[in-house]
């Protein structure tokens, strides 16, 4: 960089930054006094590498921006991992048995997070150590098979350290209990409705193409199992709580996902089948269930609300939801 | 025979390379303007048509993006557009990034610009079939470009276009919208069948004499396996796309259970959403790859051009280069953990997915092994390179918690994915482009560009895009689910959030800033740009050593190259330069050290 171009380029860095700083001074909080903050460090910082340039040309050292470089890489590294730690945005407390999946992820947190650190210093320490300076010549050694070897091994362990929690709860995740209530979730654009199996403890069986205005999830009205089965249409699903839950998922037209954050578990819906996923309500409350699927143009309005309660706030509830049968009756003429 | 030294008769030896198996071709002239700049054969000017489409397409996707992060930064002040514009203008820019800017550019741009000229051949095995490739291209952006001014406007599908909702009328462009996205990505996938039948055949059959497999420029490994990969990997969205059209236009059903779409029976059924998925991704997967492999050559030659040093464990990297091929086949259902197919397929695909990360940290740890004991000349295409190690790093990371199944569960289809894919495949390998293109813009145009514009944008684009992605993360695990509209009245969601999401608008537009200054960049050095001579890096490889710059048509003048030596020959002990061009015969080497 020339000497000209130094000045007009310090010169507009030091006008940048002081209106980072005034816009800081005025907004006094939110989005513009951060950004004005940023700004005015950046500006800063740049200014500082400027005057290191210059005296590196006046010294006579090649003008190469290592210096930046170096400490780009070590503050993307203690940036990231600051960044990480104060971060105020961050799951929200489970409401579930799937605390072994917080725990993997915090797992690989630690190692993905060590092997990023470990990665970037290396590189800063080559750009500092390494960098062109005159007469210096690279070291000609086109490989090390005993190195190679080493990396190989030891980044096997660590993603095998990864894996094999990860498989071993993938097992538990998949694997759904005897005593598990049932519990259906019906999908359509853009609302939830619910089924749950009534005194028998059964769901009747259910078909889309049986769906009509005064049958809108589609139950088969022969088959008995079906006849007291609660159905909950528009209103909030109620869930007991410490009671392990099997979701028998399904969708009438396109794919939706029922997905409560709390409890960690989301499972596509799919017409045409009948998925599922199971998982225990672990605390009593309200949380809302989310669609995670794609599924048209109201997709982030396709709200739902679950309660989680206990055994006798529950039952109340219960005794209050109509079943096929009433539902059927009703609207006969 | 007195007369002859004994070092002679070395010379002679040493300077001895495999006599030519094929002979050389006489290509096809140009005879008018049209011919030589518009329907040419060449592929250096096919690369550049090639380039400058995808790029002009490419700021399609940016200005897309831009509207994009006006509404999810100030969803009520500054957005100007409705939720079905939206979810197109999610699915155009996911699709062109993917398809029309990332394949094209590496294939279609670098691979028709660097196979001939880094295996020594004088253009590409079939010079026709090749500028076919580019027109057929040209028409596939083309019909996407038009599904924008269709009655109901682009499919807002997602670029996924998952069936049912792609057809169905809940979903924006479910009319002519998807069927120009289908038509276009089967027109896409033709055209790419042509050159990538070329790059295959030109690497396997036009090597100059001397270039074995194993010392070709990782450059050529990762362009030359992407494009094996992409002719077996598009044929899956090519039936899938031709089936989806099918049930869009014939009522088949191949996608199309019974449905009550809007309170109306449909007459599809028996059909399966999820056959579509395992289409999609059968060829999705390979795809991250696609665009993955080339970007991995790429960086490994300007990390040992720019470290002055040999790329270090060359047969790994190649090895790991089709190792990472070949398993990209078995690892697509790790995009379908909650797809609600047969959930005992997680364990198969968390394994294969979590393998494949052993050989890509490998390539990691031998790039930055290349920078030990290097002599690291901070060019701008060697801050590119940087940056995508950092990048690639970070997202190689991720990929590990959503190859995870159990992991996956909770951050599947969530802001996290999103941050993820962009951090991996988005800005890695763009980084990469970019530090490709002030590489080689050089060889291709003459001129140098200038270096502190340069700097500039790379600095922009570096930093910027890693603060857009790394927040993003966090907005996922917090449980915002992608493709949202607006974040709205979500309770996992502190208010903090939306100026998390203000923040990261304003470095979106600052960065999409900083590429306009990058295009100037390329206009204005192609006049005022320093003249660049033949081989201003100092490089080893072919294309550094043509007879003109940029190199003329047939690229090599009356001998074809004749090569001696692998392309990473940088810093050999005893040798008078610190690099050694591969076409340098071993005599002339002796002589310049004595």
């Amino acid at each position: 960089m020339s000497g000209a171009s130094r000045w007009v380029f310090g010169g507009g860095l030091a006008l940048s930054g002081l209106a980072g700083l005034y816009l800081a001074s005025r907004s006094g909080e939110g989005t513009l006094y951060w950004t004005g903050l940023v700004l005015f460090g950046a500006s800063v910082f740049l200014i500082f590498n400027l005057i290191g340039g210059a005296f590196d040309k006046a010294e006579g050292r090649p003008p190469e921006s290592y210096r930046l470089v170096g400490y780009a890489l070590v503050a993307v590294a203690v940036g990231t991992v600051v960044f990480h730690v104060l971060s105020p945005w961050w799951w929200a407390p489970i409401a579930s048995n799937w605390h072994y999946i917080d725990i993997t992820i915090d797992l690989t947190f630690w190692i993905t997070g060590v092997a990023f650190v470990i990665i970037l210093g290396f590189m800063a320490y080559c750009v500092f150590r390494f960098r062109h300076r005159e007469g210096r010549r690279a070291e000609y050694e086109p490989e090390s098979t005993k190195l190679e070897g080493i990396l190989t091994v030891v980044t096997a362990l660590a993603v095998a350290a990864m894996l094999a929690p990860g498989l071993f709860f993938w097992n538990q995740f998949i694997d759904v209990p005897e005593d598990a209530v049932e519990v259906e979730v019906v999908g359509q654009q853009w609302s939830w409705s619910y089924r749950l199996p009534g005194a028998d403890g059964r769901l009747g069986t259910a078909d889309t193409r049986r769906i009509s205005p005064d049958n809108p999830l589609g139950l088969n009205p022969d088959d008995p199992d079906g006849q007291d089965d609660i159905i909950i249409n528009g209103g909030p699903l109620h869930l007991q709580v410490d009671t392990p839950v099997k979701m028998l998922l399904r969708s009438v037209d396109v794919l939706h996902n029922f997905y409560v954050p709390e409890f960690r578990a989301k499972m596509d819906m799919v017409p045409g089948m009948v998925t599922q996923l199971w998982f225990t309500p672990t605390r009593t409350g309200t949380f809302q269930a989310l669609c995670a699927e794609l599924c048209g143009t109201y997709h982030a309005y396709m709200r739902g609300e679950v309660v989680v309660q206990e055994e006798g706030d529950y039952q109340a509830w219960l005794d209050d939801q109509r079943t096929f049968a009433r539902l059927a009756a009703a609207e006969a003429p | 025979m007195a007369d002859v030294t004994e070092d002679a008769i070395d010379d002679v030896i040493d300077d001895a390379v495999p006599p030519a198996e094929v002979p050389d071709v006489e290509l096809p002239h140009a005879h008018s303007w049209i011919t030589k700049y518009v329907f040419c054969q060449d592929a250096k000017v096919i690369a550049v048509q090639y380039s400058m489409t995808a790029m002009a397409i490419g700021l399609v996707a940016l200005v897309l993006s831009w509207l994009m992060r006006l509404q999810l930064g100030f969803p009520d002040s500054l957005s100007v557009i409705n939720a079905e514009q939206y979810y197109q203008y999610i699915t155009m820019h996911g699709m062109i990034m993917v398809i029309y800017l990332l394949t094209a550019l590496f294939l279609g741009g670098f691979g028709n610009y660097l196979i001939p000229l880094m295996v020594g051949a004088r253009d590409m095995v079939f010079p026709w079939v090749n500028m076919l490739s580019y027109w057929v291209y040209l028409l596939a952006v083309l019909i996407l470009v038009a599904s924008f001014f269709v009655p109901g406007g682009a499919t807002g599908a997602g670029w996924t276009l998952y069936p049912p909702q792609a057809i169905l009328s809940g979903t924006p462009g479910s009319g002519w919208g998807i069927i120009l996205m289908l038509v276009s990505l089967i027109v896409f996938i033709i055209g790419f069948t042509m050159g990538g039948l070329n790059y295959v055949v030109t690497v396997l059959q036009a090597r100059a004499r001397g270039m074995t497999l194993m010392r070709m420029p990782l450059t050529i490994w990762g362009i030359f396996t992407a494009s094996v990969l992409a002719l077996l990997a598009f044929p899956a969205l090519f039936v899938g796309a031709v089936m989806m059209l099918f049930d869009h236009l014939l009522g088949t059903s191949f996608f199309m259970p019974a449905i009550v779409n809007m309170g109306q029976q449909l007459s599809h059924d028996g059909g399966s959403p999820i056959l579509f998925q395992h289409l999609f991704w059968f060829f999705g997967h390979p795809e991250v790859y696609i665009v993955a492999l080339p970007a991995f050559g790429i960086v490994s030659d300007l990390i040992a051009t720019h470290a002055r040093r040999n790329i270090f464990g060359y047969r790994m990297m190649v090895w790991a280069i089709v190792i990472i091929g070949g398993l990209s086949f078995i690892v697509w259902a790790h995009h379908m953990y909650v797809s609600g197919m047969d959930p005992a397929f997680g364990f198969f695909f968390a394994v294969t997915t979590l393998i494949i990360a052993v050989p890509t940290a490998l390539k990691v740890y031998n790039w930055v092994l290349t920078l030990w004991r290097g002599d690291i000349h901070f060019t701008v295409p060697m801050l590119f390179a940087l940056g995508f190690i950092v990048t690639f790093v970070n997202g190689g990371m991720t990929g590990l918690f959503l190859g995870n199944a159990v992991v996956d569960v909770p951050l599947s289809d969530t802001m996290f994915v999103v941050a993820h894919f962009h951090m991996v495949m988005g800005v890695a390998p763009i980084l990469v482009i970019f530090g490709a293109i002030y590489h080689w813009y050089p060889k291709i145009t003459g001129r140098m560009l200038n270096n502190a514009l340069g700097k500039f944008h790379f600095w922009v684009t570096f930093v910027g895009s890693y603060a857009i992605f790394l927040p993003l993360h966090y907005l996922g695990l917090m449980g915002v689910p992608r493709r949202y509209f607006e974040i709205g009245d979500m309770s996992v969601v502190p208010p903090s959030a939306a100026t998390l999401n203000e923040v990261v608008s304003i470095i979106a537009f600052v960065v999409g800033f900083a590429q306009m200054v990058f295009l100037f960049n390329l206009v204005w050095s192609l006049r005022k740009g320093e003249p660049a001579g033949s081989n201003p890096w100092r490089a080893t490889t072919l294309e550094w050593q043509t007879p003109q710059t940029p190199p003329g048509h047939g690229n090599w003048g009356k001998e074809l190259p004749v090569v001696h030596r692998w392309a990473y020959d940088y810093s050999v002990p005893g040798a008078a330069e610190d690099y050694l061009p591969q076409n340098l015969p071993p005599s002339r080497v002796r002589a310049a050290a004595e």
